[in-house]
Formats: structure tokens, C-alpha cells, sequence
């Protein structure tokens, strides 16, 4: 009993992780309907910024409980300028090309993004500084961190801030009319550069804030951690839905569940035929499960219209 | 497009596949009448393992420069050797490209690669080509035992490790019930089921034998289905960018029991990253520590004044250049073929152990040293299996 509460918890915490990344996708997709790859090297670059600013303000001997959200606000920062360079460089000049040519420039800055980031701070594996007591806390039989409390109730406090900036705000009514038809909306007199160029930013501070928790969680950074964080957060997006924000977070932490329910009990599930290593076919069988009945994910809207 | 556009085009094609003609054709004679040897080498340079393999690109790098200082003749030519530096990703399919990319490139041998799981796929490919290859860290037993001439290793393979931390595990430290963990890599799944056959016939009890990968970063899913069957030793059996995190994880899961790895563990790394958490984790390392080692000091402060410090496999890199050059100097011949027998026979002391090789291509001998992290530093705990000392 205490192992399966075990598992859930390290679903949860994981899948809240994925949940902001994949904010980050399907924000990008619900409005250009483009697969913005690079989004996983964004958040690895949120992570590393994150970490040599931590690394700068802690050898000034800033404490930490300053240090910690300086650089968090930093590493955002310097996301949400990453993220407007991407869109203004890479994509908007490809706006009205057919949808290969982004997609394509897409992987492309994800390997420039991943070698830029290789080419500053270097091969190795950076330790990233504990800096919140790493006490472990008996619950039911099951053990859970500080950090990781802190990870889940800080995801979920700002998915239900993004919700209501996009619901409750003007440029949430923006945004959704962009998503809806480009056209209208500009002819509303909505500035679509600027509300397009305004997602990409909200997207990468996601990501930044993404970047500081994994590597806070796991203790590293690493210019390659991106790859596999984005592709598994894109998996989350189109399992609930890509274009719908609501779908992203419940495709978030679903996949965390599968992945860490898959794990523990496939063997016994499978009576030992199939173990651990199944795990993620595990995962993307529910994914294609999902997608043969419900093709457009959990919840997202039929495309037809927009297309 | 225009008809001059077109030209200028097709200018340049022809231009660059002459120059590509032109560097590829200087295979034998220098420029100053000395004769240039290629050497091949390749590990991972990016990914996950990216710091590893940089290592033995350094280790590899530091052996060539020295003998170029030195102004090795063989068969009466000056020769001047070139690192021709592969990536091949830890990716076994990119692994054949980079192979075949070292044959056209005409090496005379190759250093590399550095996982098993890169190694086996290639080593078929230098085989068919006739040239000589010396992994520095491939310990898989599948590599040598293809029955393929031209393939080596200064490296104890996982028979021989597998077989010593086994025993290390049940004898020394009394573990009855053991979990293993692997990252399904060529390396992992055969280091791991050569602890297991080793661990089960000193009276050990497999209670969970999990997998991950060499990309993943979270292992608490894992953890916690090993933690449900209450071993009293964890064996991973990987790298270690997974090593770290995972006794990290290890420790958050309040899990108490005995953290044991193979080589691919024992890095400055795997302290770094698992913190506080890699205190008293178990490692081995095929070979005598290197400060024991005649030269062995010597080298570290020359490779780390020059690079960084070590990280894995560097020392055995710098051996494997230096067995093969002095094999070339036996036989008065860089050709393959000329000094490949040359190099089966020799004895040769490098900075890990005395090199020979038997029939199969395998490190005769093979000793294996076990480590434990003690105050933040790897200490060496006990030297096992036959060891066979350098001697100057």
C-alpha cells in the first residue's frame, strides 16, 4: 500500500514538471499550430542560467533564501528574451510558409539552442547547489521532500494563474481570438506580432521555472537534459489535447502516473514477462490507446475547423 | 536560377571534391618527408556521456602528442601521428558510421570506443577492413569473443569484473538480498548478468532485477518497486550521469541499503552529482589504483596540468596509443597487417597495468580494484583476481 502511495507521489511530483513544459507547447501550438521543438532546449537553458546565477550570487554570499528567487527571476528573464529571439529570428519570418519549413527550423534551433548551450557551460554535468533541506517527511507509509512539495504546489499555483490570464485577462481575450483565426482577430484590431510574441515569453518563463525545479529535484543540470524532458512534455500535450491548456496540465500528470505506476507494477502486472524496461512502451501504448479512440487527445477540440 | 549562379555552383562543387581528393590522398608522405600515421579514435563527444568521452579523446590526444614529441622512427621513417577524433554519440548505429568514416580516412588503427554498446557494432566493421582496434574501456565479454583478430582491450571485461564485485558483494559485505538495476546498454545488461551469475552462486538472492536508460534522470519509480522488495544491496550496473542522481534518490526515498556499481561509477563525477549521498557507495575499476602504478602519479599531474582532472577511462586511452605505437616500432611497420601479430605477443608496461593480450584479445591477467567514497573521495578499499604488477 505505502509503495503504490509511493509511486503516486512520484508521479505526481514528475508529471507536474511535464505539465509545465508541455504549457509551454501547446500555448505555441494552440496559437501558430507549430510543434515549437526547441521549447525542451528552453528549458534546459532556464536551468543553466538558473544555476550560474545561483553559483555568481551565492560566491557574493547572497543567503539563499534571496539568492533562490533572484535567480529564478533571472533565469526567466533571460528565457523570456531567448523565447521572444526564437520567435522574432526563427519563426516569424516563416509565419506564412508551408507548415514543413517552421517545423523544420524548429529542430534546427533546437540543436543550435543545445550546442550554444554545450559551447558555454561546457560537457560535463553541473551539481546544482541544495538549497532546501532535503528532509524527507513520512506520509502514510510513503516518503516525500520538501522540494517536491514545493514542485507540485508551485506548478499548480501557476497552471491556475495561467488560467486566469488567459480566461480573465484582455490579453488572454487576445490570445484566444489569435488561436481562433489570425485574421479576424487583426482585423479586430488585436496586434498579432505582439500577442504571439507575448506567448512565446510566457511559454519560456514556464519553461525557466520547469528548468529550476528538475534540476533542483534530481541535483543537476546538464546541456542535454532538454531533449528528453521536451519530448516527454510534448507526449503530455498531445495526450490531452495539444492547443488546449487544461488538456496540457491533465496530460502532464497523467503521463507522470503511467510512467511511474507503468514502472512499479509492469512486472508484476505481466507476472515478470515484462519488467522495467517496458516503461515507456508502457507509456506510449496508453498514448496511442488514447489517441486511437479520442484522436485529438483527451480533451482537445476536433482541428477540422481550424485548419 | 541564373546561368552564372549555376556555374559558380557547380565551380565550387568541383573545387571542393578535388580538395576532399587532395586530403585524402596524404595518407603515406608528409610534407617534410616524414611519414603520417592516422590514428582513429572515437567516443561519445556529445550527449549525456559527452564528459566521459572527452576524457579519452584527452587521454588519447596527450599519448599522441608525447610521441610526436619523443620523434618516433619506425622502419627507418620519421613519423608524425594524427588523432583523427570521431563522435559517435554512445549511438551504436551512429558508431558504424563513424567507423567506416575511420576506414575511408585510411587509419592505421583506432583507439575506441568507449561503451561496449558502440564497441561490438563497430569492431566488425575494422575487422572486415583488417585495421587494429584497442578499446580503452569496452568491457563487454561479447566484444572479444566474435572470434575477430584485430580486436583488443586494455580493459578487464565484465566476466572477470562481474564475477569480482559479486563476490565482493555477498562475501565482503554479507549481502544476501540483492536488486540490480541496468541501462539495458551492451555495457549495462552484460556487466549486470555477470554480477548476478557471480552474486547467485556465492548464495545471494536476486529479490528485483530493474531497468533504465542512459538519458533518464528520475529514477524514484524504479527505487521505489526495488525498495518494495526490502534488498539489502543495490547493484547498478551504468554510468555515471545515472549513478549520481539515482543515489541521490536513493537517499530522498529514506532507502538504507548498500549502493554498489561497476566502472562506469567511478568518477569525480558521480561525487559531484550525488553529494552527500555518494558517501560510502561501492565502485570497482579493472586495474591497480594509479598512484600505485610505476609512472602512474606522473602521468595524472602531467594530464591534469594539460586537460582537467581524470574522469574515467584517460589512462587506459594513453596505454592503448602507446601499446599499439610500440607494437608498430616491433614490427617496423604501421601497416595493420604487418604489426597486428607484433601486438598480440607483446608485454608492454603502461600507466594501469602491464599489457598482454591472450589468444582472444582480452587484458591477460586483469586485476580489479574496488572502491568506496570516503569523505568525498574515492579511497581504494581492496586489489582482487591476479595481479600483475609493472615492472621498469
Amino acid at each position: 500500500m505505502e509503495i503504490l502511495l509511493q509511486q503516486i507521489i512520484n508521479g505526481l511530483v514528475q508529471g507536474s514538471v511535464y505539465a509545465l513544459v508541455a504549457l509551454g507547447y501547446t500555448m505555441v501550438y494552440g496559437i501558430l499550430g507549430l510543434i515549437n521543438f526547441a521549447h525542451g532546449e528552453v528549458v534546459m537553458i532556464g536551468a543553466m542560467l538558473a544555476l550560474s546565477a545561483l553559483t555568481a550570487l551565492l560566491g557574493m554570499g547572497v543567503p539563499p533564501a534571496l539568492a533562490l528567487p533572484f535567480s529564478l527571476g533571472l533565469a526567466m528573464l533571460g528565457c523570456m528574451a531567448l523565447g521572444y529571439s526564437i520567435e522574432r529570428i526563427a519563426y516569424r519570418p516563416l509565419r506564412h510558409a508551408p507548415r514543413l519549413a517552421p517545423l523544420i527550423t524548429a529542430i534546427g534551433v533546437s540543436i543550435v539552442l543545445q550546442n550554444l548551450a554545450m559551447m558555454i557551460w561546457g560537457r560535463e554535468y553541473h551539481s546544482f547547489p541544495q538549497l532546501i533541506a532535503n528532509t524527507p517527511h513520512a506520509f502514510g507509509g510513503a516518503i516525500i521532500n520538501d522540494i517536491q512539495i514545493i514542485i507540485f504546489l508551485m506548478a499548480l499555483l501557476i497552471m491556475a494563474g495561467l488560467m486566469v490570464v488567459v480566461h480573465r485577462t484582455s490579453l488572454g481575450r487576445a490570445m484566444r481570438a489569435v488561436a481562433e483565426n489570425q485574421n479576424a482577430a487583426q482585423l479586430m484590431g488585436v496586434d498579432i506580432n505582439r500577442v504571439i510574441a507575448i506567448t512565446f515569453m510566457l511559454g519560456s518563463a514556464l519553461a525557466a521555472i520547469a528548468g529550476m525545479m528538475v534540476s533542483a529535484n534530481y541535483g543537476l543540470a546538464h546541456y542535454y537534459m532538454g531533449f528528453l524532458l521536451g519530448l516527454k512534455a510534448f507526449t503530455a500535450a498531445v495526450l490531452g489535447g495539444i492547443g488546449n491548456l487544461r488538456g496540457a496540465m491533465l496530460g502532464g500528470l497523467l503521463l507522470g502516473l503511467i510512467e511511474s505506476l507503468g514502472a512499479g507494477y509492469i512486472g508484476d502486472l505481466t507476472g515478470g514477462f515484462m519488467g522495467s524496461n517496458y516503461q515507456d512502451v508502457f507509456a506510449f501504448f496508453v498514448l496511442i490507446a488514447v489517441l486511437v479512440f479520442r484522436p485529438s487527445g483527451l480533451l482537445g477540440e476536433r482541428l477540422a475547423e481550424r485548419a | 536560377m541564373s546561368f552564372r549562379f549555376a556555374r559558380s555552383l557547380l565551380l565550387a562543387a568541383i573545387t571542393l571534391t578535388l580538395l576532399g581528393c587532395e586530403r585524402s590522398s596524404t595518407g603515406g608522405q608528409g610534407t617534410s618527408g616524414e611519414l603520417v600515421v592516422r590514428i582513429g579514435a572515437s567516443a561519445p563527444l556529445t550527449g549525456p556521456q559527452a564528459h566521459i568521452g572527452k576524457d579519452n579523446e584527452s587521454g588519447t590526444r596527450m599519448a599522441i602528442d608525447d610521441a610526436n614529441a619523443k620523434g618516433i622512427i619506425i622502419g627507418g621513417h620519421k613519423v608524425r601521428f594524427e588523432l583523427i577524433s570521431e563522435d559517435d554519440q554512445a549511438d551504436p548505429k551512429t558508431a558504424t558510421i563513424v567507423a567506416q568514416k575511420l576506414v575511408d580516412n585510411k587509419v592505421s588503427g583506432v583507439i575506441g570506443h568507449l561503451n561496449s554498446g558502440t564497441t561490438i557494432p563497430a569492431s566488425r566493421i575494422y575487422n572486415d577492413n583488417g585495421i587494429v582496434q584497442i578499446s580503452p574501456s569496452a568491457t563487454a565479454v561479447a566484444y572479444t569473443a566474435q572470434g575477430f583478430k584485430t580486436a583488443f582491450r586494455v580493459m578487464a571485461n565484465d566476466a572477470q569484473q562481474g564475477r569480482v564485485l559479486g563476490e565482493y558483494a555477498t562475501k565482503n559485505l554479507g549481502a544476501k538480498k540483492i536488486a540490480v538495476i541496468d541501462d539495458q546498454t551492451g555495457y549495462g545488461q552484460g556487466l549486470a548478468n555477470e554480477f548476478i551469475k557471480s552474486a547467485q552462486a556465492n548464495g545471494a538472492q536476486i529479490v528485483a532485477h530493474e531497468y533504465t536508460n542512459d538519458k533518464a534522470y528520475d529514477f524514484t519509480a524504479v527505487l521505489t518497486a526495488v525498495k518494495g522488495k526490502q534488498p539489502d544491496l543495490l547493484f547498478y550496473a551504468g554510468m555515471d550521469p545515472q549513478a549520481g542522481p539515482m543515489a541521490k534518490q536513493l537517499k530522498a526515498l529514506a532507502m538504507n541499503l548498500k549502493f554498489m556499481m561497476g566502472d562506469g561509477g567511478y568518477t569525480p563525477q558521480f561525487i559531484k552529482l550525488a553529494g552527500d549521498a555518494a558517501e560510502g557507495v561501492y565502485a570497482s575499476l579493472p586495474g591497480v589504483p594509479l598512484d600505485k602504478m610505476p609512472g602512474g602519479k606522473e602521468f595524472e599531474a602531467r594530464f591534469v596540468a594539460k586537460y582537467q582532472p581524470i574522469q574515467l577511462y584517460a589512462p587506459y586511452c594513453y596505454d592503448a596509443v602507446n601499446v599499439m605505437i610500440a607494437a608498430m616500432q616491433k614490427a617496423g611497420s604501421v601497416e595493420p597487417a604487418k604489426y597486428l601479430p607484433e601486438l598480440a605477443g607483446i608485454s608492454h608496461d603502461g600507466v594501469t597495468a602491464r599489457i598482454q593480450f591472450d589468444e582472444k584479445g582480452d587484458l591477460k591477467g586483469g586485476a580489479i580494484t574496488l572502491y568506496q567514497v570516503q569523505q568525498g573521495k574515492w579511497q581504494p578499499l581492496e586489489t582482487l583476481g591476479v595481479i600483475t604488477p609493472a615492472v621498469h
